[in-house]
């Protein structure tokens, strides 16, 4: 408001109680900093990495597609700093483009995944006939290891960034479901559930009202930790060549291009490894101060 | 008891039915001609015609599903698309070297894995707490086949202590074989021992806490029989558990495993077989992954009553 410089110059003491505030509000977060150092690493390197490929263009970056047959395989120096792949694509603009490919199959599965296991998390808790039938399909899905039935999935639909993250859906919504189906039950049979239903209140009342706010929690966790899984999926699929297709750099697909040559060349997967390794530390650390913010009962992750 | 496992037994059954329905559905759900995923893009119509023939296209779903699944109970997983051999021959002839490192794997990860944990929960807090906690979280950031790479460039590449790719089959010999396994088995101990030793602490921690671990620590017992004689005996039932599920991951993971290390097993099959885009050896090992899931979880639960004799169904 515009009064407002006025007044604090004029009042000293709404002045000094301004100051307070802010410095208040600075120390909540030091605060928040120091109790939940996890979320506080995990977030701090996920910026990072983010940074880095979202605003790939800016950092010096040429085209990761660009072939350069007289620059094959150069080791890192001032010109190419992670050196050059087999075919004399900078891989330092590989690597950070593929970031984003990387990232964004991560996050596009793990919302997607959350989305479609919360959905059936909530039919199955709803109704018994629900629940019979949709947890067997569930149970038979996750008697599959994730990798073969990716594998399985990707042999059928073809390669494609699209299909991948389907794929990592497919395998981690049923995990998802089944959580969300135990916090539901769990939740529904408490007391003040009961008042609502007593009171009258209507199913979709509930549902919104009473039953969300508990799930966003749990659900959150389990996110993280499902964005891990697809960023490992991701690159283990891409590596054994079920993954993004050659064209599209991914850190998987970087890592499947340099395997060839890696005895003797080991910078070729080493580097695009320490992205994955790093992102998945941050986003691994995130989930576990997530989860003792958010989900205090939870016992430590196995 | 044995009343108890024919209705474990019977429980399975739908489970297995909806993997085979998800295996056999997935070739019709995706749009086109399944004939045409199969023999994939340089088929010659002869080919796509000889695979319409053997799918049996002509007729209607049910009876194609009902065929086939009374094929698998017999064991005939269907004939690969690249080699021309059975499926089941195929698979076979690659069991041996999956096999022994998934053996090899289980037994480190398991000897490695549980007096982590219990050291880790007898001195909570210290160093091998902490240094359990790295462990862990080391293992969940660092892909299996990074960390086979990592190992075999140290140990293979860089001070030779070991062959760097290749598998010597158990006919040559028990130590060559070992020794081309090593790194793999490691490779893919790291996250499982990581996890046994989270579930074992965990377990022991519950425990520990319990009143008759303080008797028999009065009484004078030893530290070292009261950790394993007496409390984890108690906090076997969640150990074997988390065991038992592993071995399933495990297998998956050989997938990637194997293709780092050079290895012709399942994995390095299954690899194959996405490169030729060979389908019906890809729906074999799915059955042959979920059903060995779906064993191992059945044995587990009938140790519950080995484990724990006050467990009785």
């Amino acid at each position: 408001m515009p009064g407002d410089t006025a007044m604090n110059a004029t009042v000293p003491g709404f002045a000094a109680r301004v100051v307070v505030r802010r410095s208040g509000r600075s120390s909540a977060m030091f605060r928040f900093i120091r109790r939940n150092p996890e979320i506080a690493w995990g977030g701090f390197l996920l910026l990072v990495v983010a940074f880095l490929a979202v605003a790939a263009p800016l950092l010096g970056t040429v085209d990761p597609r660009a072939i350069s047959t007289a620059d094959r395989l150069k080791p890192p120096s001032a010109e190419h700093w992670f050196g050059t792949d087999m075919l004399g694509r900078d891989l330092y603009s590989r690597v950070l483009y593929g970031g984003r490919i990387s990232l964004s199959i991560g996050v596009s599965a793990a919302a997607l995944s959350a989305f479609l296991g919360s959905v059936i998390g909530l039919l199955a808790a709803f109704g018994a006939f629900m629940d019979a039938v949709v947890m067997r399909i569930m149970d038979g899905i996750m008697s599959i290891p994730a990798i073969l039935l990716s594998i399985a999935l990707m042999a059928v639909a073809g390669p494609s960034v699209e299909n991948i993250i389907l794929a990592i859906t497919i395998v981690e919504a049923p995990r998802v479901a089944r959580l969300i189906r135990g916090v539901v039950l769990s939740l529904r049979s408490q007391p003040y559930v009961d008042a609502a239903i007593a009171a009258g209140s209507s199913m979709p009342r509930i549902v919104v009202r009473h039953l969300l706010p508990g799930i966003v929690g749990p659900l959150t966790v389990q996110a993280t930790f499902v964005w891990a899984m697809a960023m490992i999926l991701e690159a283990a699929l891409s590596f054994i060549g079920a993954g993004t297709p050659p064209s599209t750099p991914s850190w998987g697909n970087i890592m499947s291009d340099g395997k060839a040559l890696w005895q003797v060349k080991p910078f070729l997967i080493f580097i695009p490894a320490g992205f994955l390794s790093v992102t998945l530390l941050a986003v691994n650390l995130l989930g576990d101060g997530l989860r003792d913010l958010l989900d205090p009962r939870l016992s430590k992750r196995i | 008891m044995l009343i108890y496992a024919i209705r474990r037994i019977l429980l399975a059954i739908p489970v297995m039915g909806v993997v085979a329905l998800v295996v056999f559905g997935l070739l019709y759900i995706t749009p086109g001609d399944p004939a045409l995923v199969i023999a994939g893009d340089q088929a010659t119509p002869e080919q796509i015609a000889r695979i319409h023939v053997s799918l049996g296209l002509d007729q209607p779903p049910y009876i194609r599903f009902g065929t086939w699944i009374g094929q698998v109970l017999r064991g005939d997983l269907g004939t690969s698309i690249s080699s021309n051999q059975t499926v089941a021959h195929m698979i076979d002839q690659r069991l041996e070297p999956t096999i022994t490192l998934l053996l090899l794997a289980v037994l480190l990860s398991v000897a490695v894995g549980v007096p982590f944990g219990v050291a880790a929960a007898w001195k909570k807090g210290k160093t091998a707490d902490r240094a359990l906690s790295v462990f862990t979280t080391a293992g969940f950031s660092i892909p299996v086949f990074v960390a086979g790479y990592a190992l075999a460039f140290l140990f293979a590449s860089t001070l030779h202590w070991l062959p760097v790719q290749g598998y010597a089959p158990l006919s040559e010999g028990l130590w060559p074989c070992l020794r081309s396994l090593i790194l793999p088995a490691v490779t893919l101990s790291l996250v499982y021992a990581a996890v046994i030793g989270r579930v074992t602490r965990a377990a022991m921690l519950e425990v520990l806490g319990q009143d008759y671990i303080r008797t028999a620590r009065a009484k004078g017992v030893g530290p070292v029989a009261v950790l394993f004689r007496h409390a984890l005996k108690n906090a076997a039932v969640p150990v074997v558990t988390i065991i038992g599920i592993g071995i399933a991951t495990l297998f998956g993971a050989t997938v990637v495993t194997e293709s780092v290390f050079a290895i012709p097993g399942l994995g390095r099959l299954t690899v194959d077989a996405i490169l030729h885009r060979d389908y019906p050896v890809i729906q074999g090992m799915v059955l042959l992954s979920s059903a060995i899931y779906v064993l191992i979880n059945l044995a587990v639960d009938l140790l519950y009553t080995v484990v724990d004799p006050r467990i009785s169904y």
